[in-house]
């Protein structure tokens, strides 16, 4: 099978060549044959890259231990789940997932794509064949995953335990799809500046690709989120690493796009800023993959140290020096059909969130290259951790979640007095209060209460706007009031949806104030003895160590620590955690071993015990106790952000010209709001 | 005052807070990072280096660590083949942790020449392939 594989792989490098070839030629000529040619090399590829794949699955599931990256990632008693998912567990794999994909996604463009953007087409068949391509080059010169030992192991080195974790089924994907997929609306804008059909059209081409890669790569940052909490065991979800920064730099990005898109879409303005963002989010896509794969930044999640590095590296310079010139060229036809009318106009306060996100990105990319910024210009490598990019991006973010809030509630062009203070009253009385009530109850931290209070206020003009819109619908079509707001949701989705977002996002924000109040204590216990410690919210716990068990399970020796958890006396339950040695077939051990957190969750805090180890042949044990408010509320903003996105993503939503009726009926809403 | 010269004032004011940020951050938490030969040659002529928070990426020299789990101290020595430092720490180390990975440690090098490491963070050579078997 891996003779296919490879087989495969040639045959994508040489029809992606192809390809790219007759697709820019094509593309610029006019010659329909080679652009047909060009969109059939996409499909061709497509297929080989999943024939590809399926080689290597078919690799994976066969223990075939002589191909040196089945021997590498799996072993024989590795539970069937995480061999399916050691397909992109390491680099060579990943690489493979990573074309397929983008294969996949250049294929659906092409059949997905409504019959009024089609001129764009060709452009970016040549566009996704010459992405591709190189991802295949990268494989085929340096890093073929089919690539066999001269010899074959009895049996493969086994998947890293920190690997063996259901959300790492579902992480890494995610974020790829993110990735990946941001190289269509990439293809689509390099398609309008190549052909300069740069009216408004290829806006609404790329709008729902931008929104799918956005999705995918929100979803896949809160799940990584979720592993790094509960796999990693060092009590909290973010750490600011230059892996997790580059996934989310590209977010950052692609929100302001999202946003300023709209005042493009009405106004006609910030054509140059928007095609500059979507090319910059590429890059930025790009760019994450070169850091986590050159190891030029030392981070928890870097590959090895590998040739692999170079090409994207190369790749990446050569990219943005083609996508720059071309746009560099193009600038006399991006000019704007109107100018900004007032500072006190939703153009300007989506302006400034813009400048907002792109100011919060650009330090996270300075803070990130910092290290290599600063050997190449002083000599010695000074680094930034946590407290750079938390003093710099909290202040940022604040003023960002009050633009979310304020935006929605100025009139397009130019607010009135009258209006603003009919606009602002409710939602600034309640971000008042809601501060208020946190001082009284005692919450002494600036920027929690500022964060929450500033929650509040968005919040309430959420619900201000719904109750509006519901109102009216009420009144003008007299539906009921459950009917009023569910078509309200489900015809203006984009709006609505929207604001779903914002809410997630608010819930976002409280979550992480939460962690600013994280409280913990090691203890060294022996069974019986126990350790206390008082939570934010007042309570004090109270963990026993009741004992140690050791057991075999699945491919791993576990010893375990159960806890009993009081609060304030009262007993509300048992937890364990665990030490994990994993064992080859023949129960030998593999890898260090792995730490399995334990955690208690309520909507208000989580425990978090990690079991440090036990002192040798006896039951007493180190452990770290720690307690994390508000996590839960991590996850239930991630997964508010994530519905919001798919209703503004949903499909269908009427015929053009009932949404431009919409769309009037939307600016009217807010002109008379 | 016309619109565009309002906004370009907000504009200079979002840019100038996040230039202000992000120099002010460098300024109050970078940290060097530095070898252990590199570390060597910097307090040798400059004794302001001594007690200073800083990350040393090195190796943990095989045979060299010491663990009590009961008062929860490691040390080991950490070296770049030129220069080496004895380390010591207080808390759980990462699963990682063994005496043949690549570490960083932070912490501050003391007039005892030891450094006393408030972090520790274990680097596979690739942390998702297993250890190779010495």
């Amino acid at each position: 099978m891996t003779t296919l594989g490879t087989l495969a792989l040639w045959v994508a490098f040489l029809i992606g060549i192809w390809g790219a070839l007759v697709g820019f030629i094509g593309s610029a000529r006019g010659r329909i044959d080679l652009q047909r040619s060009s969109r059939n090399a996409v499909f061709t590829m497509c297929g080989a890259l999943l024939t590809a794949a399926f080689s290597l699955e078919w690799a994976l599931f066969h223990h075939d231990f002589n191909v040196e990256y089945v021997a590498a990632y799996t072993s024989r008693n590795l539970p069937i789940f995480y061999t399916w998912s050691a397909l992109y567990a390491g680099q060579k794999g990943s690489l493979l997932f990573w074309a397929t994909v983008l294969a996949t996604f250049g294929s659906l463009a092409q059949v997905l794509t409504a019959r009024r953007h089609a001129v764009y087409l060709p452009w970016v068949a040549a566009v996704v064949c010459t992405v591709t391509t190189f991802f295949v080059t990268v494989m085929l010169f340096a890093a073929n995953p089919f690539s066999r030992l001269p010899y074959t192991p009895l049996d493969g080195s086994g998947l890293n335990p920190q690997l063996q974790n259901p959300g790492m089924v579902f992480h890494p994907p995610m974020l790829y799809l993110g990735y990946i997929s941001m190289t269509i609306p990439f293809a689509f804008a390099i398609a309008a500046l190549a052909s300069k059909k740069l009216d408004s059209d290829w806006l609404v081409a790329i709008r729902k690709w931008t929104l799918v890669s956005w999705l995918f790569l929100s979803i896949g940052l809160v799940l990584g989120m979720w592993w790094a909490y509960v796999e990693l065991g060092w009590g909290g979800y973010w750490a600011w690493d230059p892996v997790e920064n580059a996934a989310l730099l590209p977010w950052l990005t692609m929100t302001a796009f999202l946003h300023s898109v709209m005042i493009q879409e009405k106004r006609g303005m910030l054509k140059k800023w928007n095609l500059a963002l979507v090319i910059g989010s590429w890059l930025l896509s790009i760019m994450g993959t070169f850091i986590t794969r050159s190891g030029v930044i030392s981070s928890v999640h870097s590959f090895t140290e590998s040739p692999v590095g170079y090409y994207f590296a190369f790749f990446l310079i050569a990219s943005a020096i083609a996508s720059f010139t071309l746009y560099t060229r193009r600038l006399p036809l991006l000019t704007a059909e109107a100018k900004l009318e007032s500072m006190v106009s939703r153009e300007a306060t989506f302006l400034f969130n813009n400048l907002l996100l792109v100011g919060i990105a650009f330090s996270v990319l300075w803070g990130t290259l910092f290290p290599i910024l600063s050997e190449a210009v002083q000599g010695t490598k000074v680094t930034v951790g946590p407290p750079f990019f938390n003093q710099v991006n909290i202040p940022l973010g604040l003023g960002l979640l009050a633009l979310t809030g304020i935006g929605p509630l100025i009139a397009w062009r130019r607010a009135s007095v009258p209006n603003l203070r009919r606009q602002f009253a409710v939602p600034v009385t309640a971000g008042v209060f809601t501060g208020l009530a946190l001082l009284v109850s005692g919450m002494r931290d600036f920027y929690a209460l500022m964060a929450i209070s500033i929650g509040g206020f968005v919040l309430a003009t959420v619900a201000q706007e719904f109750a509006r819109g519901t109102r009216a619908r009420h009144r003008q079509y007299h539906e009921s009031y459950v009917v009023a707001l569910g078509r309200l949701l489900g015809r203006n989705r984009r709006r609505y949806g929207g604001y779903i977002v914002h809410t997630g996002i608010v819930v976002l924000f409280v979550a992480f104030a939460g962690m600013a109040f994280k409280t913990e204590t090691e203890a060294t216990l022996k069974p019986g003895q126990s350790a206390s410690i008082r939570s934010p919210f007042g309570w004090t716990y109270t963990f026993t160590h009741l004992g140690i068990s050791q057991y075999d399970q699945l491919n791993r020796q576990v010893t375990a620590a159960t806890i009993e958890i009081r609060r304030d006396g009262k007993r509300l339950g048992l937890l364990t955690t665990e030490k994990r040695q994993h064992v080859d077939a023949l129960g030998r051990p593999t890898f260090q071993p792995s730490t399995e957190v334990g955690i208690h969750s309520d909507l208000r805090e989580d425990l978090y015990v990690v079991l440090g180890g036990v002192v040798n042949g006896t039951e007493q044990a180190v452990f770290r106790f720690t307690i994390n408010p508000l996590v839960w509320w991590v996850w239930y903003g991630g997964m508010i952000v994530a519905l919001g996105g798919l209703i503004v993503m949903w499909p269908g939503g009427g015929s053009p010209a009932v949404k431009r009726a919409q769309a009037g009926y939307a600016v009217r809403l807010v002109a008379e709001g | 005052m016309n619109a565009g010269a309002k906004f370009a004032i907000g504009a200079l004011l979002i840019v100038g807070s996040v230039g202000y940020l992000m120099a002010s951050g460098i300024k109050q938490t970078g940290q060097y990072f530095l070898t252990p030969s590199e570390l060597s040659r910097k307090v040798a002529v400059d004794p302001s280096f001594y007690d200073v928070g800083m990350k040393v990426g090195a190796h943990v020299v095989r045979g060299t660590v010491s663990k009590d789990v009961a008062t929860q101290t490691l040390s080991f020595t950490i070296s770049d083949g030129t220069a080496s430092y004895p380390v010591t720490f207080h808390g759980l180390p990462p699963d990682t942790f063994n005496d043949s990975v690549e570490v960083v440690v932070e912490g501050r090098l003391k007039q005892d020449g030891v450094i006393h490491a408030t972090n520790v963070l274990a680097k596979c050579g690739s942390r998702y392939e297993a250890v190779p078997k010495a």
